[in-house]
């Protein structure tokens, strides 16, 4: 299956997993407790904004939302060149998101792969794309304003008109979610826009318009929400009628039994929120999820720059100062001069 | 007039040194031309784990630091009115003015979508929250405020009739007359860059190792380079004087590295400190390659201080020299493990420069030593020299 060809190595990462795990509780409490500064205000969702819900235990791996979302943004197919004699350049074979690939379906495999949604013996499915956080890093370090976040809808969007393409948004996205495409000489940022332009005409986003299953699902994110949330409270194993494309949509949903939840809804409070909620069978640090803070990092470093910054204050004080000091500075040097 | 007492050194430009240099200009050249050609793809082994690569690490957030031998010098003389150290200030001022525009040119050739740059500079695209965009601002202020500050020795050096002609005595005395403005904003404005080169980690989060990451990256990296210019400096003087016979400055140095380790110990107690603090140095010794490159960072900054710690090793040039070494080497190191050697972007990536990528970096690096080896000849950059002194350097 080509899902699971283009696998990524994930007992490989355990201990990289591990370790970042580590690094997040370690990293929390000094910024939360001794610090010179506080961080900024934490941004709050957008009362309108839209999302996804992405239920990993629908998934079948089918990898339709990636063709679909190739098409709807005009992208390439990739083929890596160690795949390539297996497709014969046939199909897309995008290991992970790229310049070239906005939304990729990906799968976790331990042992003999039994059973779909277990963590031992066992496989699954997670999507990678854009989470469209609530207080995005991405926005916060762009010194030119390319990245945008939608005041009512809450889209992240890329304008590379105004990209210089100095890449911090990649650098300090904590999913790793912006990519430039290096291979190009012109290259650009690319990353999920959550089909801003199919949006704009009352479409559905490509990868929840073509779902089969409805493990991708559109909507409001309050909505989106509450579904999770009635289905982390449903009992495992138990017939549940799942909506596909849009939550509260037109479009004929199906049955099938209720899958066995990991408790945590990965994407509420990660990194201080974000759009996209995952519900999963596997634990999320298995699946690629890092695990983070409830708080943005951009929060902790506009803090610095805030308290440092404000109003130039500071800065304006330091140089009236600097010039002042200068100033007898060079006078006493052109007397000592001028009298030895 | 100490003016006065600064002279070029002469001497013939064309040697064996300056030719090897031009080599390796040429070679960065070539592979800086496939990139414009042919992408970032063609030369760099950057990915979009790793997107910030050796041209960022070395020739930006390095060079800059080594580049802070004029603000750090600056501060000694003009703001602490230290005038003794006077003579080094010249030669500590021209290698920041490479130092920075070379800093410059290297983030042109790394920059994505370089035609876009100048949107840095547009009102309505400005973003006051990023703190690369306060950096990209303040090193464009300073590299022009540094060149304003060289300036001077170009108006020295030309011929009056020249001067008269263009009426640039007018701006020699317009210089004179304001210089202490573009001081305090040559020191102000390296403060606010170098500080938020180290807050610019602070978005990184749970990406960057708990060995480096810390709410005091911004002072860190303020001490760390005030401690490599003065370093910078220590270097240099010794260099020159040995290569081209001038007077030893001792007398002036041997003092300059007690402020060094003064510095150095305040750098040590903040870092060691916000360790203990958070609790994280038992990862100092966890044997993976985060902590033993914190190790090996660790010991070549107490190595400096240790060595100029006592005041008969200060004394000593030849220790002083291995002082800064180390000094450069562990601040260098500092810098490029915490933007790019402690970072994980998780997922399995990983990162070494290729080869073209690496030449680029050198080619820079060879570029700036051409030039500042051309400048000391022909301008009066050092102090003092004796009179019919003929360059052995180069």
């Amino acid at each position: 299956m080509n899902a699971i060809n283009s696998d990524i190595n994930l007992s490989r990462r355990k201990f990289l997993q591990g370790a970042a795990a580590g690094a997040v509780t370690a990293v929390a409490a000094p910024v939360a407790e001794a610090t010179p500064f506080g961080p900024r205000e934490p941004r709050q969702l957008p009362p309108k904004a839209v999302g996804m819900l992405y239920d990993s235990t629908l998934c079948v791996g089918c990898k339709a939302c990636v063709s679909a979302c190739k098409q709807a943004n005009g992208m390439p197919v990739e083929q890596p060149a160690h795949l390539a004699a297996w497709g014969e350049g046939a199909w897309d074979m995008a290991e992970d998101i790229s310049g070239q690939t906005l939304n990729v379906i990906r799968v976790y495999q331990d042992g003999n792969m039994e059973q779909k949604d277990r963590e031992q013996d066992g496989y699954a499915f997670v999507k990678r794309h854009c989470l469209h956080c609530v207080d995005p890093s991405c926005i916060s370090v762009c010194p030119v304003s390319a990245m945008q976040k939608d005041p009512e809808t809450g889209i992240v969007s890329h304008n590379p008109d105004a990209c210089i393409g100095c890449r911090y948004c990649v650098y300090g996205c904590p999913f790793n979610v912006p990519q430039y495409q290096f291979d190009d000489t012109f290259g650009r940022i690319a990353k999920c826009q959550f089909c801003n332009h199919l949006q704009k005409q009352g479409k559905l986003p490509a990868c929840c318009d073509v779902c089969p299953t409805g493990a991708s699902l559109f909507g409001l994110v309050t909505d989106l929400q509450a579904e999770a949330e009635r289905r982390l409270a449903a009992k495992p194993g138990e017939m549940y009628a799942f909506a596909r494309g849009k939550l509260g949509g037109d479009r004929p949903g199906h049955e099938a039994p209720l899958g066995e939840y990991q408790p945590h809804l990965y994407g509420e409070k990660e990194s201080g929120g974000t759009q996209v909620r995952y519900l999963t069978g596997v634990p999320h640090e298995k699946l690629g999820l890092p695990k983070l803070p409830d708080y943005s990092y951009a929060a902790v470093s506009e803090g610095m720059q805030h308290t440092l910054y404000k109003g130039m204050i500071a800065p304006l004080a330091l140089l009236g100062g600097l010039v002042f000091l200068a100033r007898r500075g060079v006078k006493s040097h052109d007397d000592e001069d001028s009298s030895s | 007039m100490t003016a006065l007492a600064h002279r070029p050194l002469g001497g013939r430009i064309l040697t064996k040194p300056v030719f090897i240099l031009g080599i390796f200009v040429l070679i960065g050249a070539y592979f800086i031309a496939r990139r414009f050609l042919f992408g970032l793809g063609d030369v760099s082994h950057m990915s979009n784990g790793y997107p910030l690569g050796v041209w960022v690490a070395v020739d930006v957030v390095v060079g800059t630091a080594f580049g802070c031998g004029g603000y750090a010098m600056a501060l000694l003389v003009y703001i602490f009115n230290r005038n003794t150290y006077h003579p080094l200030m010249r030669p500590a001022l021209l290698g920041g003015v490479f130092g920075y525009t070379l800093a410059g040119l290297a983030v042109m050739i790394d920059l994505g979508r370089y035609w876009n740059a100048f949107n840095l500079l547009m009102p309505w695209y400005a973003q006051l929250n990023s703190v690369i965009f306060e950096v990209a601002l303040c090193v464009m202020a300073y590299t022009t405020v540094l060149w304003i500050e060289f300036w001077p020795v170009f108006l020295e050096r030309m011929p009056p009739a020249f001067k008269q002609r263009f009426n640039l005595e007018k701006l020699q005395a317009f210089l004179k007359r304001y210089m202490f403005v573009f001081i305090g904003l040559g020191v102000l404005l390296p403060t606010m860059h170098q500080s938020s080169l180290g807050s610019v980690l602070l978005v990184m989060g749970s990406k960057l190792s708990p060995l480096w990451y810390t709410a005091w990256l911004p002072l860190l990296y303020l001490i760390s380079a005030l401690t490599m210019g003065y370093s910078v400096v220590l270097l240099e003087a010794t260099l020159v004087s040995r290569a081209f016979r001038l007077p030893s400055e001792s007398a002036l140095l041997a003092p300059l590295s007690r402020i060094v380790a003064g510095l150095l110990a305040l750098f040590l107690v903040i870092r060691c400190g916000a360790l203990l603090a958070g609790g994280h140095m038992d990862l100092a010794f966890a044997g993976d390659r985060s902590g033993n490159l914190f190790l090996i960072e660790t010991a070549l900054f107490l190595a400096p201080l240790f060595i100029l710690a006592s005041p008969t090793r200060r004394a000593s040039q030849r220790l002083r020299f291995l002082a800064a070494i180390c000094l450069l080497a562990a601040g260098s190191l500092y810098r490029i493990n915490s933007y790019l050697m402690a970072v994980n972007p998780g997922n399995g990536w990983i990162y070494f420069p290729s080869a073209p990528e690496l030449m680029i970096t050198i080619g820079i690096v060879c570029l700036e030593i051409l030039l500042y080896l051309l400048f000391i000849k022909t301008l009066p950059v050092l102090h003092g020299s004796a009179n019919e002194s003929h360059g052995r350097l180069s």
